[in-house]
């Protein structure tokens, strides 16, 4: 990153007739012309005019005003902003998957459709399921899909009554906003004082209603849900099914399976526990796995492992009972592909030390600052844990101010103010991929921050300070949108 | 005119007939600056307990909630350009006018010192 | 960093996992790999790929994008950023994300723009549920059955789990049938139209009148067109469309066998609102300096919950920033020569394989740009030249049905290349003992 303010638009440094490529001449016959006028735009589109080292500068300096888990740390809570392994994007340029066709014959993409099947295999024995698809797009969207199986699988069986699904008032925001989008209306279920689930207030919400109850586990505070298998009898033996939201997933690979758990479906973040690059907000990959008795209902198309002649070969099928199509084609295809190099670089081994490991991180900086921040929940976590912003709350410091201050000094914000559960939430995930050093680095800085509050509260109210830009006026921005240049 | 709301901190000032419909002091404050107001067309019917709009600040929205059954007569058009308004004077800005179709829904209402008790 | 934690082993973190919970074994996945092993692994899985001369379609398509592209997508302060929630530290995403949506509503000739979405079917999706969302009590959608199927298909999805009637327009002669339309219309219970123009076929439809139409039922219009054909074609805009959407991957971003792509998704300023997704908006620090930030967020399901517009979390955010470099040294001039360039080698291409007598234009008449549908003499026919084709590594187009063809030129495709298909269906169309390359 770089601190000095970069403030121009390519708009701004557009000439007309400049020009950034040249395309090969034209040699065919001019059929262009001949187009009904009426069917063509009256005038050409506004786009900017850039040589190629304009354009290329331009970008390289916006570049510089960003923040990347390259650049620094991102003690990020609940999004699991792990390192991204440089290997993987080598294989996901590789021509020979970059330059496939979606729709080109099964016997010219055979390596492509067992990279698929591969991954899906994987995620099977990591998440326990019997059945994976990797077509939902992003984490919101497998939810969205894991909703789908679930209705779909109630009316295969001509159970329509079941309309509600319960989510935890903890629950990330997407949980409601998905069930809605599948048409299902959403019933919060009360968390207990620690953030676990209230078994009891639960069980007064289960009836023939109720499609599903959504839950991960850890949990937003990172604690696991001890109560899991009495809650999984209770959902099923109201007939409803159990889905689990993988966000909060890596801590427990290699200690436990949600499929063991008693989920019922289940979706991952590929761009969180997988490794794969967020790319300042996607594209993501969010793959649904499904236990045994229930893969009819995953989405169109998949690919299956067929013995033909003697030969292994891949296809790619639809399926009778399935929810339908979700996506154009095999989801976000190269994503899948970072993923999968991954889970092979890590190997058995490897990925089950990831999520102790990532348990370890936390625990170690809860620990080292809990004496300057307020830990509402002693004792052990898992990968994440929550503080209720400064403990000596008389400088008027909040959970705002430490996040911005922490700009200053070359790290990423917590996720703040998430979960409601607290009013200063200060939400600390750390990933395994970190070294003890970055670690104690930030413990430093933290510490440093919490003695400002007190000594020099101003300069942590105000911050940043380092920065290309200081806090931006958010009301103008939403009073009088401006939204594109002009 | 009498002023009646719900515990949603919506307010109706009303003659029996027709009434005026927005959302009280507390909470425009609790809202802080708001930036848009989701209104019905004129014209709409409402439903008491019903919601009929929302009004959003920078991080937050609240939808809104009608205390009476009726028709809307008016929308306030001011609120369009300027939705500061409701934290300047929100009960000089009302959201909607409705004519009422059942006036004895009121009845189940708080009235001034209910709610200000409630707020306590 | 276990004894500050208080605990004398990793396992003793998950003291309270019940034992029947616990996995208690190894997973059943292969060893650890070193770098060059992974590399090996999947050069052995590429060596069973063939990447072929693409004269496919059907909503992908085989564009050229200048070496800059990719070059400035590979700079890690993008790839590796996370959402920008912290503009201080994010002016970069939020600076072309801002580029994009200018960029996206001249393309649609529309007001505003979100920061993008996944793809075209979820795209449209979300427009059909926004037309829902609008029109408050009506909850039908018709869709034009020249729509991209696939596309129709998610719409479907969607529409069957969110309680949206789905109804399809029929299709004549390869484009939308708008009498039917008038009459379906009629019914005075539908919320949005969805119409192609490019459509399924390559033809530009001629929608004249149909917004006039939509509008006087109440109805929202929802047009779609590959991102790249806008910058020729009439627009959404022009067209009287309160919402374009449909998919950008034809701004030159690689096939990648599917994805990712890019979904765009613009809105008329009456409807801001009720656009879903991520929105970027200019503002000032306190200092006065121009800064960006996400905005509107209001309608997200972060603060709106189950009331939100939509489920999306995520914008395509590297791909809005490819959209955004592509198009800056594309420009308008380069836009409108590729553009001609796959026009004009589209017609050549179609002239050449109907000249052969084994193919006839399936819609004779019907203007299209890029992209058009064949009639093969026979299914057997069709066969052979797809084998003659494929075995050459040619990718001839998309087979529709037994006898339709659906083929896409871009100004990637040469003379030569166009030549050597029309060589094959020479071959194809022969005896039908000759089916070696000559």
């Amino acid at each position: 990153m770089n601190a000095t303010h970069y403030d121009r638009l390519i708009y701004d440094l557009s000439v007309k007739g400049r020009r950034g490529t040249m395309l090969g001449k034209n040699r065919f016959d001019d059929a262009f012309s001949s187009l009904p006028g009426n069917l063509m735009r009256g005038e050409a589109p506004a786009l900017p005019e850039a040589d190629e080292p304009t354009v290329v500068r331009h970008y390289t300096n916006l570049s510089m005003g960003n923040f990347g888990v390259d650049t620094g740390f991102y003690p990020l809570g609940s999004c699991t902003m792990k390192y991204n392994p440089k290997i993987n994007e080598e294989i996901a340029s590789m021509p020979s998957f970059n330059r496939l066709h979606p729709m080109q014959p099964a016997d010219t993409v055979q390596g492509a459709l067992k990279a698929y099947h591969d991954l899906q295999t994987a995620l099977s024995e990591i998440g326990g399921m019997a059945e994976f698809t990797l077509n939902p797009y992003a984490g919101a969207h497998g939810e969205l899909t894991g909703l789908m199986v679930i209705r779909a699988y109630h009316m295969s069986r001509g159970d329509m009554a079941r309309t509600k699904v319960i989510v935890p008032d903890s629950a990330h925001g997407t949980n409601p906003a998905s069930a809605a989008v599948a048409g299902l209306k959403v019933v919060e279920v009360k968390s207990l004082a620690d953030g676990t689930v209230d078994v009891d207030a639960l069980r007064s919400l289960l009836d023939g209603s109720v499609a599903a109850v959504m839950l991960t586990n850890p949990n937003t505070l990172g604690l696991f849900e001890r109560s899991i298998p009495e809650i999984a009898e209770m959902v099923h033996d109201c007939g409803a099914l159990l889905y689990y939201d993988g966000a909060n997933l890596n801590p427990m690979l290699g200690v436990a399976r949600p499929g063991d758990m008693g989920f019922d479906v289940m979706h991952i973040n590929l761009h969180k526990t997988f490794s794969t690059p967020h790319g300042g907000g996607g594209p993501g990959s969010g793959p649904v796995g499904v236990r045994a008795g229930l893969e009819q209902f995953l989405p169109n198309p998949h690919v299956v492992k067929v013995e033909e002649g003697g030969e292994t070969k891949y296809r790619v099928e639809n399926r009778d009972g399935s929810l339908g199509r979700i996506s154009s084609f095999l989801g976000n295809f190269t994503v899948e592909l970072k993923a999968l190099a991954y889970i092979l670089t890590l190997g058995r081994e490897g990925l089950a030390l990831a999520g102790p490991l990532a348990t370890l991180a936390a625990n170690y900086i809860k620990e080292s600052l809990k004496d300057d921040y307020l830990l509402p929940i002693e004792g052990l976590c898992k990968h994440e844990f929550v503080f209720d912003g400064l403990k000596d709350k008389s400088t008027g410091v909040t959970t705002l101010d430490v996040a911005k201050r922490l700009l200053d000094y070359g790290y990423h914000a917590p996720t703040i103010y998430f979960p409601l559960l607290f009013h200063e939430s200060l939400m600390i995930e750390p990933t395994e991929t970190e070294s003890l050093e970055t670690l104690d680095g930030f413990i430093g800085v933290m510490r440093t921050i919490a003695r400002e509050a007190r000594e020099n509260p101003d300069i942590v109210k105000t911050a940043p300070h380092n920065t290309p830009i200081g806090r931006p006026d958010d009301t103008v921005a939403a009073l009088n949108p401006k939204l594109k240049y002009c | 005119m009498k002023t009646y709301y719900l515990p949603s901190h919506e307010y109706i000032r009303t003659d029996g007939t027709k009434g005026f419909i927005g959302i009280t002091d507390y909470a425009q404050k609790a809202l802080g600056n708001i930036v848009y107001v989701d209104m019905p067309e004129q014209g709409d019917d409402v439903a008491a307990g019903e919601e009929f709009g929302a009004v959003e600040s920078v991080k937050a929205a609240s939808d809104l909630y009608s205390p009476v059954s009726g028709v809307v007569t008016e929308v306030n058009e001011a609120l369009v350009d300027n939705p500061r308004l409701l934290n300047e004077d929100p009960v000089g800005n009302w959201i909607i006018q409705v004519e009422l179709s059942d006036p004895s829904e009121l009845e189940g209402l708080m009235d001034e010192e209910a709610y200000l008790a409630s707020l306590k | 960093m276990l004894e500050r934690c208080g605990v004398e082993r990793l396992e003793d973190f998950y003291a309270d996992v019940p034992a029947s919970l616990r996995l208690g074994r190894e997973y059943d996945l292969p060893d650890s790999m070193s770098e060059d092993e992974v590399r090996a692994y999947f050069e052995n899985l590429a060596s069973r790929n063939t990447p072929m001369v693409c004269f496919a379609g059907a909503g992908f398509y085989d564009h050229y994008a200048p070496a800059a592209v990719s070059y400035i997508l590979s700079r890690s302060e993008f790839l590796t950023a996370y959402t920008p929630y912290q503009p201080e530290i994010s002016q970069g995403t939020l600076r072309y994300i801002f580029e994009f949506q200018t960029m996206m509503c001249t393309l649609t000739g529309l007001d505003v723009s979100n920061a993008s979405m996944y793809d075209s079917s979820t795209a449209l999706a979300e427009a059909m549920m926004m037309s829902v969302a609008h029109a408050r009590k009506r909850t039908r959608v018709l869709v034009s059955a020249t729509v991209n199927p696939a596309s129709r298909e998610v719409m479907a999805t969607y529409a069957l789990y969110h309680g949206i009637r789905l109804d399809t327009i029929p299709e004549k002669e390869g484009v939308t049938d708008l009498e039917a339309m008038r009459a379906m219309l009629a019914d005075g219970d539908v919320a949005g139209v969805v119409i192609a123009s490019q459509n399924f076929y390559g033809i530009l439809e001629d929608l004249t009148g149909v917004a006039d139409s939509v509008h006087s039922s109440k109805a929202l219009l929802v047009l779609t067109a590959p991102a790249s054909s806008l910058a020729v074609i009439r627009t959404p805009g022009e067209w009287g469309a309160d919402i374009a959407a449909g998919e950008a991957q034809s701004l030159g971003m690689p096939l990648g066998f599917g994805g990712p792509g890019l979904g765009y998704m613009c809105c008329t300023q009456a409807l801001l609102r009720k656009l879903p997704g991520r929105i970027v908006g200019e503002t000032a620090d306190a200092s006065g300096r121009k800064a960006y930030v996400l905005t509107l967020q209001a309608r997200e399901q972060h603060i709106r919950r189950d009331k939100a517009t939509s489920n999306i979390c995520s914008n395509q955010g590297l791909m809005s920033l490819y959209a955004a470099v592509y198009l800056s040294l594309m420009g308008p001039e380069g836009m409108a020569e590729a553009n001609r360039l796959g026009c004009d080698g589209a017609h050549a291409l179609a002239k050449g394989l109907c000249e052969t007598g084994l193919f006839e234009m399936k819609y004779p008449g019907a203007p299209y740009l890029n992209e058009f549908a064949l009639k093969c003499r026979d299914a057997e026919s069709l066969d052979r030249f797809m084998e003659l084709c494929v075995s050459g590594n040619i990718l001839p187009g998309v087979r529709l049905d037994g006898e339709t063809l659906l083929v896409a030129v871009t100004e990637r495709r040469t003379l030569a290349e166009i030549d050597l298909v029309i060589n094959k269906a020479v071959l194809a169309s022969g005896s039908g003992i000759n089916t070696k390359e000559s």
